[in-house]
């Protein structure tokens, strides 16, 4: 079974403020999540910075050993990123999916501050279903 | 060319009659703007219940405007005078106009003679918002209820409206219920009127 490990969500000065994992592998406690959110972030920045091409927006993609790292930025600046078991297909699709999630839970509530941690029932829900309907899918090729 | 002369060419514009206009506006921009009248008047008031009251008010002010539209629109400028048109009106005539499909279900209360419901399994105020648990039982519908309120004052059938939500067994989320409670002199002039 192809496995998300977890999804992060950044918002545009770095801070964490959605992380969620999904099974074992992968766990972190509150302090490393946040930590691994900011580095991303500085990397993120940073290479876009160093880029021999003009126009680079950013990382997308990283790819390890152990797992893959994709990387979706909005207009805004929130950044959306998975990490993944290696050669795992679709996550672009995914983590488009989790966008307009996010665009319709979160930003239609009135009682989300911006920048802020998303506490949002009706966004958990939808997005439980939409990884699990991801998994199916996959599970089904 | 492709397309040439399927529009009516009018050579004077006032001959072209008036298109019906487009019934439906968009969720997102619905959903912002409510949205931000929420947002402002949490800015405004103190407590839970006095940012009901605002909402609710808000409603009030669309209920009466669309009981004189959809009168006019719809039944020829006539207006029910009985308790049942005036809920089945509410039901379906207006909730179809303001949200596209008629409302789930309209009961009778058990309890009290007075009461009656309108059920709906997910509000489209509520469509996109989750309540922080730490408001207790606040529920945006209470604009909703407001607008049943204008409707129902203005048509002559004085009552106070509430929105709640009702936990349903098996269902993640609860559903929303309008209980409508009316004025003692409406029931006995219903009862008058046989």
């Amino acid at each position: 079974m192809a496995a998300i490990y977890s999804l992060y969500i950044i918002n545009k000065s770095g801070g964490l403020i959605f992380y969620k994992d999904y099974g074992s592998k992968g766990r972190m406690d509150t302090n490393d999540s946040l930590r691994v959110a900011s580095l991303w972030h500085s990397m993120h920045a940073i290479s876009q910075q160093l880029s021999p091409t003009t126009g680079c927006t950013g990382i997308e993609l990283l790819e390890a050993d152990t797992f893959d790292l994709h990387c979706f930025q909005s207009l805004t600046g929130t950044k959306f990123f998975v990490v993944c078991e290696p050669g795992t297909q679709n996550m672009e699709a995914l983590l488009k999916v989790v966008y307009e999630l996010y665009t319709d839970y979160v930003l239609k509530n009135p009682f989300y501050e911006m920048e802020m941690p998303i506490r949002c029932e009706l966004f958990d829900i939808n997005l439980t279903q939409a990884i699990q309907k991801d998994r199916v899918a996959l599970l089904g090729r | 060319m492709i397309g040439a002369g399927k529009i009516k060419q009018y050579a004077n514009i006032l001959e072209k009659p008036l298109g019906k206009g487009k019934q439906e506006v968009s969720l997102s921009a619905f959903a912002f703007l409510f949205s931000e009248l929420v947002q402002y008047n949490q800015t405004q008031v103190d407590n839970i219940s006095e940012l009901e009251t605002r909402l609710e008010d808000a409603g009030y002010a669309v209920g009466a405007r669309v009981l004189e539209l959809l009168c006019h629109r719809e039944k020829g400028n006539r207006r029910e005078t009985r308790l049942l048109g005036i809920l089945s009106f509410v039901h379906s005539t207006v909730w179809k106009v303001l949200f596209g499909k008629v409302a789930d279900s309209l009961e009778k209360g058990t309890e009290h003679e007075d009461e009656y419901m309108i059920s709906e399994k997910e509000l489209l105020v509520n469509k996109f918002i989750s309540i922080p648990k730490d408001m207790g039982t606040f529920h945006c519908g209470a604009f909703v209820a407001g607008i049943v309120r204008g409707v129902l004052d203005n048509a002559g059938f004085p009552a106070v409206v509430t929105a709640h939500f009702v936990p349903v067994e098996g269902q993640q989320r609860p559903r929303t219920t309008i209980l409508i409670k009316f004025a003692e002199e409406v029931l006995q002039r219903e009862a008058r009127l046989g």
